[in-house]
């Protein structure tokens, strides 16, 4: 289902990752989830944390870009070709995935998968009708 | 229609005005030999006595002026007055070596506050305005020179001085401040002060402003008109000719009209020397035809303008110049073109969603020339995808591309990690190492 994620623009320069992370340790606020994707002179950090609209205020005042959209988030078994059953079917329903990152959920023994199709509504169609586990905003913050 | 401060002066016929140009010219010419050694040797040494200017187009036999002589000139070289007459005294920050030392007579001031009160009046300023006057007070002229001006024209002048950004809304607020004299760029630095402490610019009574002492452009004037709700105006001069008030926008906006009965404009070739004709773009050279301090003879200003005359559709008749679009020194030869960063700049701010600050980096990596632009990648030009980010980037350098003729590399960096200086930004660095 439809969870809230929150992007954050970081220059590449030393210690800006670790300032952003400071910033939400400060506000004792807890990240559940997250990834970075890289180019060669900026960054994009993502993350999936239990408060985003206060995440967003806190790195918005320590000067970060913040972006806040939504993304997909399922549980996926934690078995051989469980995650690839999953793309496949949403590959075969011509849905483009821009990007996906995965955590461990240590009490289920399955992995929980993020995932951004371009169109996110159409995303969980496919999915829905595949019948994926999807978890809720409630079920990742509560992980 | 704004006040015409004064109509003789500034509305003058062109044969009344090169008269009374030619007559003052003379006694310049005359005063500044007599009384400046530097002038006696310089024009010694060019062959030209005062005897020998019968026209206007006469003044060309006389040699140019720049900062380095009057550097040299350090502190009191170029004073033409004696000492017990001069009353104030200005200097012009270099980035390097000594400053350039200006002396002041009391008719100095008086013409001084005369241009300035030309140019309030310009902007629509009068006698009912509060002026809030956020140009640095002191040395630098900025400030004195709005005082000197609204004081003139029976203003209300608040001597805020620049800086303290918080208190400035608070006073445009509570004062009532009508209208706001700074630097462009601080304007911008105000709006974003006043998003952050939720300051409403639309319910402020500021209606007028008169930027200047940077370069800006039209872009610039549209974001702080739509940024401040005002109506913005520019505004030329330097301390080297008397400070603000040589040259200032009417209510038209295409051009600023030159203090032509005071200050005697030409627009030379930088590289030739030679003096170019009216609408022709090159570097502004200024003559002091009144001042008694420190005259000024051909001086070379180093910025880049072009003049143009017939009657402004305000009634004035004096001279406009554009907006300066270069300095140049300035003027970046990158892999042989001619670049000023001013065009990069209105590129910039051409495109949606760019914030108004950037730093040009220039460097030669391997024999060859690369540039770079740093803007900030504020939240409309932030994606949670690579791809558009990228696809973004791509866009402003093939904007830039299109209208500078010149391929370089668009950074994103962090939100104000770029220069925003209170008073002038230094925006280009030249990291080339030209042996
Ligand atoms: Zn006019």
């Amino acid at each position: 289902m439809r969870v809230k994620q929150i992007s954050i623009f970081l220059e590449n320069k030393k210690g800006r990752l670790l300032e952003a992370l400071k910033a939400l340790g400060r506000e004792k606020i807890n990240i559940r989830a997250l990834s970075i994707a890289d180019t060669l002179d900026f960054g994009i950090l993502r993350l999936i944390v239990a408060d985003p609209d206060k995440a967003k205020l806190v790195l918005e005042q320590s000067n970060f870009t913040v972006k806040e959209n939504d993304v997909i988030a399922i549980a996926v078994k934690d078995q051989p070709g469980g995650l690839a059953d999953v793309l496949s079917t949403l590959s075969n329903a011509g849905i483009n995935v821009e990007y996906i990152y995965a955590f461990a959920d240590k009490q289920e023994n399955d992995a929980v998968v993020v995932l951004r199709t371009e169109d996110i509504d159409e995303g969980i169609k496919v999915l829905k009708k595949a019948n994926v586990h999807m978890l809720s905003a409630k079920d990742i913050y509560s992980l | 229609m704004s006040l015409i401060w004064n109509k003789k002066a500034e509305c003058l016929l062109p044969l009344e005005k090169e008269q009374l140009q030619l007559e003052r010219l003379q006694h310049i010419v005359k005063y500044a030999y007599e009384r400046v050694p530097y002038y006696k040797k310089a024009f010694d040494k060019s062959g030209v006595k005062p005897s020998d200017i019968n026209s206007l187009k006469d003044i060309e036999k006389l040699p140019f002026t720049s900062k380095a002589e009057l550097r040299d000139a350090y502190p009191y070289g170029m004073f033409a007055a004696p000492m017990e007459d001069i009353v104030e005294i200005h200097t012009s920050s270099g980035t390097t070596g000594k400053p350039v030392v200006m002396g002041y007579t009391i008719a100095d001031i008086e013409l001084w506050s005369e241009v300035m009160a030309r140019s309030l009046s310009m902007a629509g300023c009068t006698k009912t305005d509060i002026v809030q006057n956020a140009y640095g007070y002191g040395l630098f002229t900025g400030g004195l020179g709005v005082h000197y001006g609204a004081r003139k024209i029976g203003a209300n002048v608040i001597p805020i001085s620049a800086g303290n950004t918080k208190r400035q809304l608070e006073i445009i607020r509570d004062f009532g401040s009508t209208i706001l004299t700074c630097t462009p760029s601080y304007t911008l630095f105000l709006a974003e002060s006043a998003k952050e402490d939720k300051i409403d610019l639309k319910s402020l009574k500021l209606r007028a402003g008169v930027f200047g002492a940077e370069m800006w452009t039209e872009k610039m004037r549209e974001e702080i008109e739509k940024r401040l709700h005002l109506s913005a105006t520019n505004i030329y001069g330097l301390t080297e000719i008397i400070g603000p008030g040589v040259a200032q926008e009417c209510e038209v906006k295409q051009g600023l009209h030159l203090q032509e009965d005071v200050f005697y404009p030409e627009i030379i070739s930088p590289e030739s020397l030679s003096v170019l004709s009216e609408g022709k773009k090159g570097e502004l050279v200024l003559t002091t035809l009144t001042r008694e301090g420190t005259p000024m003879i051909r001086f070379r200003t180093k910025d880049i303008t072009s003049l143009c005359g017939g009657e402004c559709k305000c009634g004035r008749t004096t001279i406009k110049m554009d907006r300066i679009t270069g300095r140049s020194d300035d003027m970046l030869k990158i892999r042989g073109v001619i670049v000023f960063p001013s065009s990069i700049e209105k590129a910039l701010l051409e495109i949606n969603g760019l914030e108004p600050h950037y730093k040009i980096i220039i460097t030669r990596p391997h024999q060859l020339d690369e540039i770079e632009v740093q803007v900030e990648a504020s939240e409309s030009l932030f994606s949670d995808e690579i791809r558009h980010m990228e696809e973004t980037k791509r866009n402003i350098e093939n904007h830039i591309e299109k209208s500078v003729g010149l391929k370089l590399k668009v950074t994103l960096v962090e939100p104000k990690t770029l220069p925003r200086s209170e008073g002038k930004a230094k925006r280009v660095f030249d990291q080339r190492e030209l042996k």
